[in-house]
C-alpha cells in the first residue's frame, strides 16, 4: 500500500516533467513531418520562378535568377489560360450537379418518407466500393461511341455529376436538424418543397461549404477520365495537358524542368490556396461521416 | 423520425401495394432522389453489368450504328489475361505496392493523428501541412517528384555515393517501392483526418485510468488508442487497398508508362493499354473483373480488423 502510494506520487511528478519534455518531442516530430509534406511545394514554387532550376541543395534558397520565362515556355506549348478554363468548366459542372442533385437526394434520404429509401441508402454504401477503373471501359464505349460525347464538356462531367460522398454528408447534416423545426413549418402551412428550400438548405450552409471544397478537388485534379475521352487539345483540362507535356514534349525540350514546375504550380496553387483559406470547412468529422455513411 | 410520417393534412393509409405505398408516402421524396438514382443506374450499375458482360464476349469497338455479333466465349478472355506474363507481373507489382503502402499508411496516419490530437498550439497549421498533398493534383506533384528522384535530382545529390544506380524511378527493384512511398505521402493527410475524428470519440477517462495503472505513452497508445480506433482502422485499410489497386496516374507518368520493363505496370495501366490503346476491351474487362475480385477479398479480410474479439 505504502509503496503503491509512493509510486503514484513520484509517477505524477515524473509525468509533469515528462509531459513538458514529451510535448517538446511531439512538436519536434510534427515539425519534421510537416516539412516533409510541405517541402515539394517549396521546391515547386521556387523552381517555377527560376531561370534554370537545378537540384543542388543551395538552389533551394536562391538569391537571384528570378524569371517568369517558365510560364511563357509552358504557355507556348499548352496554352495555360485555355486549359485552366477547361478545368474550371469541368469543375463547375460537377459542383453544380453535386450541389443541386446532391442536396435534393440528401434531403430526400433524411427527411422524406418513401419506400425504397432504405434500399437506395444500402446501394449508396455498395457503390463506394466499386472502383471507377472497372467501369472505365464500358463508360468509355458509351460516352465516346453510343452518346457521341467524346471531346465534350458533358462527356467529361457525366461520370462525376453527383458525388456519393456529398450525398452522405448532406444526409448527415439534414438528419441533425431538429424535428420540431419541420413540424412548426408544417403547422404554418409550408409545403415540403418550400421547407426544404427556405428552411433546411440555408441551415446546412457549413455542409455546403464542406461539400463544395471536397467536390472541387475531384474534377480539378482528375486525370484518367478526361485523358481518355479528350483527344482535342482545345478541350483538355490542365491536368491532362500538363501530363501530356510531361510524358511527350518534355523529352525533346532542352530544359523542361522550369516549364514543368511552372505548369505544376499553376495547377496546384488554386486548390492549395482554397484549402488554406477555407480549412475550417475541411473537418475530420464531416468527411468521415460522409465516408462511413 | 421514422415513426412519424409528415404528410399532407389528409394523411392516406399506407397501401398494401408496394408501388402505391411508395407514391402515397411522400412523392416528393422519390422525385428529389430520382436524378441521383438515374445517375447511379447510368454511371454505375449499367457499366458494371456491361463490364462483366464484355469480359465473356469476343468484344471489339465498332461504330455506334454497326450491328455486329459479339459471340459468347466463356472464360477465354480470363484465360488470355491469366496466362499473359505482363498481367501476372502487374498483379505482382500491385502486391509489392500494397505490402509497403497499406501498413505504412495505417501506422503513420494513426501516429501522426495521435500526435496532432495531443497538441493545442499550431494544431490547424500542422493539419493543413499534412493534407495539402492530398488535395493537390497528382500530376502536379509527380512533376516535382520526377525532378527530386531523377538521376541528378536533389535526393541523389544529398545521398551522394549512397544514391542507387540506376536511379529510383528507372530501377526495376526500386520503381514500385518509390511509387508506394509517393502514394503513402500523398494520401496520408486524408487518413490522418479520418483518425482525428475517431480519436475525438475516445473518452479521456480511459487514458486517465490507464495512466493510473502506470501505463506509459506506448502502453496507452497500444491499450487505449489502437483498440479505440479499430473500426476506423478497418476503413483506412479498405480505402488504402482500393486506392492502391486502382493505381494508374503514378506508374503512367512517374515511371513513364510502367517501366522499367513493366516493373511498375499495374492492372489498371494494362486495362488502359490493352483496352483502349490495343483495342482489346474484352481482355481488359476480364483484368478489371479479376482486379475487383482481388480487392473484394482483401477488403473482407481488412474489414475483420474492425470487428471486436
Amino acid at each position: 500500500m505504502a509503496s503503491r502510494t509512493r509510486t503514484k506520487g513520484s509517477g505524477a511528478g515524473a509525468s509533469h516533467h515528462g509531459t513538458r519534455r514529451s510535448l517538446l518531442v511531439l512538436y519536434a516530430v510534427l515539425t519534421l513531418c510537416a516539412l516533409a509534406f510541405i517541402f515539394p511545394f517549396w521546391f515547386m514554387a521556387v523552381g517555377a520562378f527560376q531561370s534554370s532550376p537545378t537540384s543542388s541543395p543551395t538552389d533551394l534558397f536562391p538569391t537571384g535568377g528570378w524569371t517568369l520565362q517558365n510560364f511563357t515556355d509552358i504557355n507556348a506549348r499548352l496554352h495555360l489560360i485555355r486549359s485552366l478554363v477547361n478545368s474550371l468548366v469541368f469543375t463547375i459542372g460537377v459542383l453544380a450537379g453535386t450541389l443541386t442533385f446532391g442536396l435534393a437526394a440528401g434531403y430526400s434520404l433524411s427527411r422524406l418518407q418513401w419506400r425504397g429509401r432504405g434500399a437506395l441508402f444500402a446501394i449508396m454504401l455498395g457503390v463506394q466500393a466499386i472502383p471507377f477503373q472497372l467501369l472505365m471501359i464500358p463508360l468509355y464505349v458509351q460516352v465516346t461511341r453510343t452518346y457521341g460525347l467524346g471531346d465534350s464538356y458533358l462527356g467529361m462531367i457525366l461520370p462525376f455529376l453527383i458525388n456519393t460522398t456529398a450525398v452522405f454528408i448532406f444526409r448527415q447534416f439534414f438528419l441533425s436538424l431538429p424535428e420540431s423545426l419541420f413540424e412548426a413549418a408544417r403547422i404554418d402551412g409550408a409545403s415540403e418543397l418550400r421547407i426544404m428550400t427556405s428552411i433546411a438548405v440555408p441551415l446546412v450552409k457549413p455542409a455546403i461549404a464542406t461539400v463544395a471544397l471536397i467536390t472541387f478537388i475531384g474534377p480539378w485534379n482528375e486525370f484518367l477520365w478526361p485523358f481518355l475521352i479528350t483527344k482535342n487539345a482545345e478541350l483538355q483540362p490542365l491536368a491532362v495537358a500538363l501530363a501530356n507535356y510531361i510524358s511527350n514534349v518534355s523529352q525533346t525540350a532542352t530544359n523542361p524542368n522550369g516549364a514543368i514546375l511552372a505548369g505544376a504550380a499553376t495547377l496546384a496553387f488554386p486548390v492549395v490556396l482554397l484549402f488554406v483559406f477555407f480549412q475550417r470547412y475541411f473537418q475530420a468529422s464531416d468527411i468521415s461521416s460522409g465516408v462511413k455513411g | 423520425m421514422t415513426t412519424t410520417t409528415h404528410d399532407a393534412p389528409a394523411r392516406p393509409r399506407r397501401s398494401r401495394r408496394p408501388l402505391g405505398g411508395a407514391l402515397r408516402a411522400q412523392p416528393l421524396g422519390v422525385l428529389l432522389a430520382l436524378p441521383y438514382v438515374l445517375f447511379l443506374a447510368a454511371v454505375m450499375a449499367w457499366p458494371l453489368i456491361q463490364a462483366v458482360w464484355i469480359s465473356f464476349q469476343d468484344y471489339f469497338f465498332t461504330a455506334p450504328t454497326a450491328v455486329v455479333e459479339h459471340p459468347f466465349v466463356g472464360f477465354d478472355n480470363y484465360i488470355s489475361a491469366v496466362t499473359d506474363p505482363q498481367v501476372r507481373q502487374s498483379f505482382k507489382n500491385i502486391a509489392v505496392f500494397l505490402v509497403i503502402n497499406v501498413p505504412l499508411t495505417a501506422v503513420l496516419s494513426l501516429v501522426l493523428a495521435s500526435a496532432l490530437n495531443r497538441i493545442v498550439r499550431f494544431a490547424s497549421a500542422f493539419r493543413v501541412a499534412f493534407y495539402i498533398p492530398y488535395v493537390t493534383a497528382s500530376v502536379s506533384l509527380i512533376g516535382v517528384w520526377m525532378l527530386l528522384f531523377s538521376r541528378h535530382g536533389l535526393v541523389n545529390t544529398i545521398l551522394g555515393p549512397l544514391a542507387p544506380d540506376p536511379s529510383w524511378l528507372v530501377n526495376s527493384t526500386l520503381a514500385m517501392p518509390s511509387i508506394a512511398l509517393y502514394v503513402t505521402w500523398k494520401q496520408l493527410g486524408f487518413y490522418i483526418l479520418l483518425y482525428l475524428a475517431a480519436l475525438q470519440g475516445i473518452p479521456k477517462e480511459l487514458y486517465e485510468s490507464a495512466e493510473m495503472d502506470g501505463a506509459g505513452v506506448v502502453g496507452r497508445f497500444r491499450n487505449v488508442t489502437v483498440p479505440g480506433v479499430r473500426s476506423v482502422t478497418a476503413l483506412v485499410l479498405i480505402l488504402a487497398i482500393i486506392t492502391g489497386a486502382n493505381l494508374f496516374t503514378e506508374p503512367y507518368l512517374l515511371t513513364n508508362g510502367g517501366g522499367p520493363d513493366g516493373a511498375s505496370a499495374t492492372p489498371v495501366l494494362l486495362i488502359y493499354q490493352k483496352g483502349i490503346q490495343q483495342t482489346n476491351p474484352d481482355v481488359a474487362s476480364a483484368i478489371g473483373v479479376l482486379l475487383v475480385i482481388g480487392i473484394g477479398v482483401l477488403s473482407i479480410l481488412a474489414a475483420r480488423t474492425g470487428k471486436e474479439n
